[in-house]
């Protein structure tokens, strides 16, 4: 367990960069490079980071980035992956870094089929709950009754739960994660390091721009998504599921914060009525009871698949 | 990193080197200043951690210096700041 | 020791890719490729070929995939056909802009709808403007040399650019014929270890390919452009030194039989080239002044050459396995652009033939042929576009 003041001083994300004030993802981007140095090869497809870069004949990222096609993120770190292996450079990680409309949405098949082909290397969905770049469209990682350009009066649907689905590829390991939570995310990036196969992070990354919020709040939002439960931190590591803090002591739910005070920190929640309030408490109480069945140790034991 | 003017000196596809201030001196983007009272600071670093555009640098001491070049000016050191070292200052016109 | 096999050119496909030392191909199965990717899957297993095989779960991601490695700094393969080719569309794009040169075997299938499995050029010339430099065979011995060709071209400095190597469904892909493999070492020392234009690199950071806006935009296309023309140059040279090495040449851009005094000559591309042989000399021994040119470099056009063919012929009759919906056939107005320049040009006919695999045979090229004549004689062409064989 690192603590911040080990975090090394270096950057690898350089500033002057593109990103909107109080951007999340970019808090996110520095975590990463915090943990893995700068030996690491990183795809992008399109969404924020390729304008957080900025333009040609600059860019704002002290590493080797091979921007790409919106839905090829996946397969172009099998390709980046094998290419190392042939030229014996397995040391250096290969990092997918994409946002949530090219994760759970145009880049699924190119992601499930990486995880599935056992691609070695890190995928990262950082996920602010919409199209950002384009203009805030809903994607199917956008929450019930959320106002995105494409749902002005409020998504009518559900958030694709994708790390889950992402475990159900019986890959070694899945987390989630917050910015918020600096230690946390960089003990996951460490410990996805060190693993091989294919790793997936889902970093909840709260968006002032398209979550109608003040800049300064990008941290606090992402920590209340975290005590109200409406994001959860953990892990499955060889198929074993585990909270990790502070959502480890969240189960109970007189714990948890009320999602209302969640919601009301952001314009984007700013019509939801009383009963849709009350219905996405639900949802997250049940998403409890989900997480609760699958941290207790009947279920952490029943499987360790990749490590048979 | 010179900026090609010529065709010639152009790579052949496009290769981008990195920079400071790849969008510019961002901190023309500012409308609120933070500023540090070094007095109250405790040196948590958390200001350091939690900054998105890279412009809050840990001195040796561990005590945050801002560059104000590059700062957007977003706040969240000064939401953050566990002690309230930081306050945000309207920038002058 | 260089070998004669006998065998299909799809499996001819997979000797040439393991000849050339490819290190990384990923592949998704269509029909007619499929035996192409089989062929190298069983080349990898057995450790035949040192590469890794990607299976990838679309052809989209198979060119993803061949971008990231070529940008990772391997020599990389794929192949497909039709639909698989249009749904890699985007990334066709993507891998000339970033002056990779990825190879890769388009097994030409008919497009759908309806569904066909047999073989016509609307998938690769669909792609046509993508910034692919396009050859298309005429047999399984040119399969094979080809992609050896293609590698060595695509890799030269001056070029840095992706090529597709088209043969035909079943016509060609299926169809056992005996093929020279040279010897490994010979073909080592005509293609050099794999280069590209640029790696990605740990020691040396940059970012490829993020946002470029308009003030840079058009200079990048114009490289590419200039890319092509140089392949242009350098594809006759390239073929000319694989004859000394190996004794075996394809005419560069364009093979062509008898087109010295010809009154017509024949244009054509693929299959239908050796066909059209066929019937020009036929014709010939009816005293016809008749020859044939068939494209085999499609992209970058030989205008040029074209030119040169055209100075002596009264008429060109071109015979399409394409049809551009709502115009004629590409090759018809690829010729006639060329010929646009030119003060004393010959007369075209653009005819439109074996769609959907529809044979075309050396008796529809001397039936194409003996229209044209009369129509040279006449002095007009009566129909601009005619469709070969068609029911009433």
């Amino acid at each position: 367990m690192v603590t911040i003041k080990e975090f090394p001083k270096e950057e690898y994300l350089l500033k002057g960069h593109a990103a909107c004030a109080g951007c999340g993802p970019s808090i996110a981007l520095r975590l990463l490079f915090k943990a893995l140095g700068n030996k690491v090869i990183m795809v992008v497809p399109a969404c924020c980071t390729t304008v957080i870069q900025g333009p040609y004949p600059y860019t704002s990222f002290a590493v080797p980035l091979q921007n790409m096609l919106f839905e090829a993120t996946g397969a172009t770190c099998s390709g980046i992956a094998a290419a190392l292996k042939i030229r014996g450079l397995e040391d250096i990680t290969v990092v997918g870094w994409a946002g949530d409309g090219g994760t759970v949405d145009i880049g699924l098949q190119a992601l499930s089929g990486a995880a599935e082909r056992e691609t070695n290397f890190i995928y990262i969905c950082y996920d602010n709950e919409a199209y950002g770049n384009t203009g805030l469209q809903r994607s199917g990682a956008t929450p019930y009754g959320a106002w995105t350009t494409t749902t002005p009066t409020g998504k009518k649907e559900r958030k694709k739960d994708m790390p889950l689905i992402m475990a159900a590829h019986k890959i070694p390991y899945v987390a989630t994660a917050c910015p918020s939570y600096p230690v946390d995310f960089v003990n996951k990036l460490r410990k996805a390091k060190e693993i091989k196969g294919t790793k997936y992070i889902h970093v909840l990354a709260p968006c002032p721009t398209g979550w109608r919020y003040d800049t300064s709040k990008t941290v606090e939002i992402g920590r209340l998504a975290v005590h109200t439960g409406i994001w959860a931190l953990y892990e499955i590591e060889y198929g074993r599921f585990r909270l990790n803090p502070p959502s480890d002591r969240l189960i109970d739910k007189s714990k948890r914060k009320p999602v209302r005070e969640y919601l009301a920190m952001q314009d984007r929640f700013r019509h939801l009525t009383e009963a849709d309030i009350e219905k996405i408490q639900q949802w997250v109480d049940m998403d409890w009871e989900y997480y609760r069945k699958l941290a207790s140790s009947e279920c952490s034991d029943l499987t360790l698949h990749g490590k048979i | 990193m010179a900026v090609p003017k010529a065709r010639r000196d152009m790579p052949l596809t496009p290769i981008s080197y990195p920079t400071f201030g790849s969008m510019g001196k961002t901190g023309s983007w500012r409308t609120f200043r933070p500023i540090i009272d070094y007095s109250k600071c405790t040196k948590c670093t958390l200001c350091w951690v939690y900054c998105p555009d890279v412009a809050i640098t840990r001195r040796e001491d561990d005590s945050p210096e801002i560059d104000y070049e590059y700062c957007k000016g977003c706040g969240i050191c000064a939401n953050e700041c566990p002690v309230k070292a930081i306050t945000m200052q309207r920038e002058e016109e | 020791m260089a070998q004669i096999i006998i065998d299909t050119a799809n499996h001819i496909a997979g000797y040439a890719a393991k000849a050339a030392r490819v290190r990384v191909v990923a592949a998704y199965p269509i029909t007619p490729q499929t035996t192409v990717v089989e062929k190298i899957a069983e080349f990898v297993e057995s450790g035949e070929m040192d590469a890794e095989y990607i299976r990838v779960e679309s052809e989209h991601s198979a060119m993803a995939a061949c971008i990231g490695a070529a940008a990772a700094g391997v020599r990389t393969f794929t192949a497909t056909s039709a639909h698989g080719l249009a749904l890699m569309h985007e990334a066709l794009h993507w891998a000339s802009g970033s002056r990779l040169p990825i190879v890769m075997a388009v097994v030409n299938r008919a497009m759908g709808a309806p569904w066909s499995i047999w073989p016509d050029f609307s998938d690769s010339l669909s792609q046509r403007d993508t910034g692919w430099i396009q050859f298309y065979c005429a047999d399984n011995q040119e399969v094979f040399d080809t992609i050896i060709q293609a590698y060595r071209i695509c890799e030269d400095e001056r070029v840095f650019l992706p090529a597709m190597v088209c043969l035909e469904g079943f016509i060609l892909s299926h169809t056992y014929m005996p093929v020279k493999i040279h010897d490994q070492e010979e073909i080592d020392a005509f293609l050099p270890p794999y280069r590209s234009g640029w790696i990605l690199d740990v020691n040396n950071p940059f970012s490829h390919a993020n946002l470029v806006s308009p003030e840079w935009y058009m200079e990048f296309r114009y490289m590419i452009q200039e890319a092509m023309e140089n392949a242009k140059q350098l594809i006759p040279e390239i073929d000319k030194e694989y004859g000394r090495r190996f004794g075996l040449q394809y005419g560069g851009l364009i093979d062509k039989y008898k087109c010295e005094n010809a009154d017509l000559i024949i244009c054509t591309m693929g299959t239908m080239g050796s066909e059209a042989k066929i019937a020009v000399d036929n014709l010939r021994k009816e005293g016809l002044k008749v020859g044939a040119a068939r494209i085999r470099v499609y992209r970058p056009f030989p205008v040029e050459e074209i030119r040169n063919i055209a100075e002596e012929a009264s008429i060109i009759a071109t015979i399409d396995r394409h049809i551009s919906f709502g115009m004629e056939g590409f090759l018809a107005s690829e010729i006639k652009a060329s010929l646009y320049h030119m003060e004393d040009k010959p007369l075209l006919a653009g005819f439109i033939a074996g769609l959907g695999g529809r044979d075309v045979t050396f008796k529809t090229i001397e039936e194409i042929a003996k229209k044209s004549l009369k129509w040279m004689k006449a002095g007009r062409v009566e129909k601009e576009t005619v469709w070969v064989d068609l029911r009433e």
